[in-house]
């Protein structure tokens, strides 16, 4: 097991680091080619991983690798631990890799960049596989660190934009402000099991939720309420959620193959995985799961409106994205963990559907991501059309599609906690999922009808040369099609219900939401059925039939709403004005401050007066000094004469 | 012969060598001081290999009367604090002489002399065991300094070596008052004795200032610490390698060696203010380099901040203790900044060369001179990347270790020094990536940019071994500290028994 483990997380790397360094000897074919192979391979052991575990009932897989190093008695080792749940990471990380390393075949084709970018996204999937894989704390920020800085590079990619430059050095000191938070989580987990590995700190969670911290006199924190909430601020800089959020819709200035690898389907889920792998701790902490529950929320809704008004196609998958995080959030804060990775599994497909679909149109439109000049795309780009259509039907939870099983079950499981009431914040969260598919579907649609329907708005010397992508785009489009329509009534029942998870996934039975959903599950069929009875579905297509009314029945009226409502418009237009108050307040006050330290503390106050000061001063002691020093013999003796008569006055006063 | 006097050998080979590359003259000069280098490289090896784990006591120790009527011996031995720290200097040193041969062009010979001179003080330093053969080692380590940038540095070279030489000569002084109270107290200038010696709470409180007034500058802590930023400015790029790689190592190294195990109860009495003043590197320092426009003012003051981890890994033992009522994550925070500053080492020491890779080219070290230079220079971007990231602190680069080791050690002595110190993850990471944005990213900045060419053979090979040492530490750091554990557990102990 062991050797076939290090099979699937070296042959990337080995593969990254041929294309890396070698990429000009192995030429452009060389590079893809083995790229292409290291991941195929990774996927296929996964595969078979995932095979031994389920048919044949192997066992888990917990064990070190090797010892980073020992001090103090805490061992820092790297390991794996591999149980359903990674397995289930593994061949989701590794088979949307090997999609989007075919797709990359065609959409970089033309790039000078070609051998790096595929050394690059081989290097991510060595790093996300090593994050998944983990069996400790060291190893996970290992792994985490790494994701983000491949994702920095990607991001980058196109290194003379300035914009590209501007955000990838956004989207990583955006993910070290949740590092922060991560790393301090780690070093509490440490401080009170004296270990790093994931084993040790379940098995003490019980004894750190009696624990205190005392930040301040009179004030008292339970610990474990600060362990998760620490690691949450890392989940939240990785997974985007508000208001460590900003980063990502400017990600998109990367390529798109990687916004579908990394900015959709895994790097972004890291922070989702990462909390259901954390079950027996968050389960000790309501406070925690409250807060998770209510950030969730609000990602969810809040960032599916900024959807509603872009225009630049990938930027809508984008806030599509960060929305469907959200949801993903909100059934990790109502201990929905099992659903929250069901979400994160059928969103993976979907999503990266979604934006592979929208680089198609984006190679069809040459490099054009403005969705108002493009229009009746259905005809030249069928198949592009046909699983954008697909993927938008997931994303919307049409019933019978993937994205139906797992949002709907994120919503009932909102709702049965709601109905248990012992979750602060849960009606709320169930405001913000509900209204949430009204939005998904509205957004969604209104790209669909604003690429592939409606009047043609692109120029003559486009349409001339519009077609079908070429069969490395479409051959994944349609890879990645059939999952997002079956994975969800495939799955669902054994993941959620069958005990997939077994103790991969820790749930008190007061919390386990899951468990009322299983009462009432009775196949994927009568699912759909109850679906249909349930105003979900219902909301869901009004909201496409609004995108329907808006943009192909009425297309002037969202010019003229937009100026009807100018505020909110403006609200939207600026994100909430996240990124003005980064970079006018946190940003510049930071400047502001540095250039303060520097100027006055440095140069004014210990240079100026300090060092130079005491130069100075010496310097002027010496000056005075030299005015007694006039070499001549009578002021001498004057002054000594001056001096003993003040010593007798002195002695004879004293007398 | 050489196994017992390997020491002797380091120390001398390369000061010696270094009076005949003078002697040799300028053709000879570059052959000569490379091979000199080599091998006390070379020699340091069986010094690593030769050492033997699990045991706290010095090793290959040399012991003659030195000046008998001062009780004071020629007393040299390593443990696990000096072992990594001399092996770092005759590593640096060699890279530092590779590194000069395209960049320096006058008194060719003087250079290479004093850097090698230089070399064999400071392994002196490392290894001196003496208190008085320590501060000869010491105060004759600030001459070749002193020559270096005075005579190869920019064009204020001579205000920034005043500064250097005073700020540290002013430390010095107090450090020497010291070692004569020590010595008259314990009637000889052993350190085993110092160690021993039992002091009053009062004279242990003066004996540690003026030791911290020493060793605060070199680190440097704040606010002693203006003269970096001046004296990497000014001097030439094997100078800023050398004093950010090794020089500033010995303030770290002094208070491990001396201030902590003689001073123990005053240590733990300032402890707060060391904490404190730690804490103040990394948060002010780390905002004070985000606004610096010239390199090598940059990663000056990106040092200071990174060394702010040092001291602070090294005074957590008392809060763990009062934290917690045991020793345990001291020795956490002990190793945390020994690895933190042979990874400073690495780092800073390849971000220094790097900036003498475009200075060689573009004469200039404003940052806003540069940009795009990517499009030019792709190995190069890749290496300045990489070692950027290694000073962000990124996993897998020796940079991570030693930070990540400092800050779990300081949530168990109190997590609002955690905190704190992980502000760094934040600050090193913005004033490191936008340097990098600005210099490295863009399109093409301007005409000169444009004119740029790519590293050539011998700086691949100066920054890919530098490279390969940064990502060799990071994935496996475990044997530097095996090498250090037995000695900074004993170190841990001693520290935490009270003098009094």
């Amino acid at each position: 097991m062991q050797s076939l483990l290090l099979i699937i997380v070296l042959a990337p790397l080995a593969a990254a680091i041929l294309a890396g360094l070698f990429g000009r000897t192995i030429g452009r074919a060389g590079a893809h080619s083995v790229t292409i192979a290291g991941v195929a391979t990774s996927c296929a052991c996964s595969a078979l991983v995932l095979y031994r575990m389920l048919a044949e009932g192997a066992p888990t897989f917990n064990d070190t690798l090797y010892t980073w190093l020992v001090t103090d008695g805490i061992r820092f080792e790297i390991g794996f631990l591999v149980d359903h749940l990674t397995a289930l990471m593994m061949v989701v990380v590794t088979f949307v890799s090997l999609m989007v390393h075919v797709y990359t075949i065609g959409y970089m084709h033309e790039d000078d960049g070609y051998q790096r970018f595929f050394s690059y996204i081989s290097l991510f999937t060595f790093a996300m596989l090593m994050l998944v894989m983990s069996n400790n704390y060291l190893q996970l920020f290992f792994g985490w660190e790494a994701v983000g800085l491949v994702s920095y590079l990607l991001i980058g990619f196109w290194y003379t934009r300035p914009t590209a430059i501007f955000a990838n050095m956004k989207a990583f000191l955006v993910n070290r402000v949740g590092d922060f938070g991560f790393v301090l989580g780690i070093a509490a987990i440490v401080y009170y099991t004296g270990s790093l590995r994931y084993a040790d700190a379940f098995a003490a969670a019980p004894a750190i939720a009696t624990h205190a911290i005392v930040p301040w006199a009179g004030a008292s924190w339970n610990a474990m309420t600060v362990v998760c909430i620490c690691l949450f601020i890392g989940a939240m800089g990785k997974s985007a959620q508000v208001p460590l959020h900003v980063w990502l819709p400017d990600s998109m200035e990367g390529p798109t193959p990687i916004s579908a690898l990394i900015h959709a389907a895994t790097m972004v889920t890291a922070g989702i995985f990462m909390v259901a792998r954390m079950s027996p701790l968050f389960e000790l902490s309501p406070t925690a799961r409250s807060f998770v529950l209510v950030i969730g929320a609000t990602t969810a809704l809040f960032m599916g409106f900024l959807g509603i008004i872009q225009n630049d196609i990938k930027r809508v998958v984008a806030y599509s994205t960060l929305s469907q995080l959200g949801y993903m959030t909100v059934a990790l804060g109502v201990s929905a963990y099992s659903v929250a990775i069901f979400h994160l599994m059928t969103h993976a497909f979907f999503k990266a559907l979604l934006f592979l679909a929208a680089g198609s149109v984006i190679i069809g439109m040459h490099h054009e991501q403005d969705m108002r000049k493009m229009g009746g795309l259905r005809k030249y780009m069928p198949i592009t059309y046909l699983t954008s259509m697909i993927g938008s039907l997931a994303l919307i939870g049409f019933p019978g599609f993937a994205g139906f099983y797992s949002k709907d079950s994120i919503i009932e499981a909102v709702h049965a906690a709601l109905e248990g009431g012992q979750v602060p914040g849960a009606g709320y969260a169930y405001f913000c999922v509900v209204v949430g598919v009204f939005v998904t579907a509205f957004y969604s649609f209104r790209m669909v009808f604003m690429t592939f329907h409606g009047e043609e708005r692109m120029d003559h010397h486009t349409k001339e040369h519009l077609h079908e992508s070429p069969l490395v785009v479409t051959l994944p489009l349609v890879a990645l099609a059939i999952p997002s329509v079956l994975i969800g009534a495939l799955t669902m029942g054994p993941v959620l219900f069958g005990g997939y998870f077994g103790t991969a996934i820790q749930v008190l039975p007061a919390n386990d939401v899951v468990a009322k959903l299983g009462a009432e599950w009775h196949g994927p069929l009568e699912f759909i059925v109850d679906g249909l009875k349930s105003p979900t579905v219902w909301i869901a297509l009004a909201g496409v039939a609004t995108a329907w009314y808006l943009y192909l029945a009425n297309p002037a009226l969202p010019a003229r709403l937009g100026e009807t409502f100018a505020p909110l418009y403006r609200l939207l237009d600026q994100k909430y004005y996240f990124d003005w108050f980064n970079e006018r307040v946190l940003a510049a006050g930071s400047r502001w401050l540095g250039t303060g330290f520097w100027k006055v503390g440095d140069q004014f106050l210990i240079d100026g007066a300090l060092v130079n000061g005491s130069a100075r001063t010496v310097g002027l002691f010496g000056a005075l000094v030299r005015h007694l020093q006039t070499g001549l013999l009578y002021h001498y003796a004057f002054a000594m004469i001056i001096g003993l008569s003040a010593l007798l006055a002195y002695i004879l006063y004293r007398a | 012969m050489l196994q017992t006097h390997l020491l002797s050998v380091l120390v001398w080979l390369p000061i010696v060598g270094g009076i005949a590359v003078m002697l040799a003259g300028e053709r000879a000069a570059k052959g000569l001081s490379l091979g000199v280098a080599l091998l006390t490289f070379a020699l340091s090896i069986p010094l690593w290999t030769g050492f033997e784990l699990g045991t706290a006591s010095f090793q290959f120790v040399e012991r003659v009367a030195w000046i008998p009527s001062l009780h004071s011996d020629y007393y040299l031995g390593v443990d696990g604090i000096s072992l990594p720290l001399i092996v770092l200097t005759t590593f640096t040193t060699v890279l530092v002489i590779v590194a000069g041969f395209g960049s320096v062009t006058k008194r060719l010979a003087q250079y290479f002399a004093a850097f090698l001179i230089l070399e064999g003080v400071m392994i002196g330093v490392f290894a001196a065991l003496d208190g008085l053969l320590y501060y000869a080692f010491w105060e004759a380590m600030l001459i070749p300094m002193f020559i270096i940038i005075g005579v190869w540095g920019g064009q204020r070279r001579v205000y920034a070596t005043m500064k250097f030489f005073l700020y540290t000569f002013f430390g010095s002084i107090f450090m020497l008052i010291a070692l004569i109270y020590l010595y008259l107290k314990a009637g000889t200038y052993d350190l085993g004795a110092f160690y021993a010696q039992r002091l009053t709470f009062h004279e242990q409180v003066w004996i540690f200032l003026a030791f911290f007034a020493a060793f605060a500058v070199k680190v440097p802590m704040f606010p002693v610490h203006t003269w970096l930023p001046d004296a990497h400015v000014e001097a030439p790029t094997g100078g800023s390698v050398i004093l950010a790689a090794i020089m500033l190592k010995m303030g770290g190294y002094g208070f491990l060696r001396f201030s902590l195990p003689i001073a123990p109860d005053a240590a733990h009495y300032l402890s707060w203010t060391m904490i404190g003043l730690s804490l103040v590197a990394v948060v002010y320092i780390g905002l004070v380099a985000l606004v610096q426009q010239d390199m090598k003012k940059l990663i000056a003051y990106s040092s200071i901040a990174h060394m702010g981890f040092v001291t602070l890994g090294c005074f957590l033992a008392w809060d763990i203790v009062a934290a917690t009522g045991s020793l345990h994550g001291a020795v956490l925070g002990l190793s945390g900044a020994m690895v933190q500053m042979i990874s400073h080492g690495l780092i800073s020491g390849a971000l220094f060369l790097c900036v003498g890779v475009l200075y060689d080219r573009m004469h200039t070290r404003d940052i806003a001179a540069y940009g795009g230079v990517v499009n030019r220079m792709p190995t190069f971007a890749a290496f300045l990347v990489l070692f950027a990231m290694a000073n962000a602190g990124l996993p897998a680069t020796s940079g991570f270790v030693g930070e990540f080791m400092v800050i779990i050690a300081s949530f168990h002595a109190n997590p609002w020094y955690a905190l704190l110190a992980a502000v760094t993850l934040v600050t090193g990471a913005a004033y490191t990536l936008w340097l990098v944005k600005r210099v490295v990213f863009g399109a093409v900045g301007n005409d000169e940019v444009a004119k740029l060419e790519d590293i050539g053979g011998r700086e691949f090979l100066v920054l890919g071994v530098l490279a390969v040492a940064v990502i060799a530490v990071g994935v496996y750091p475990k044997p530097l500290t095996d090498v250090m554990e037995p000695t900074l557990q004993h170190l841990a102990e001693l520290l935490s028994a009270s003098k009094l």
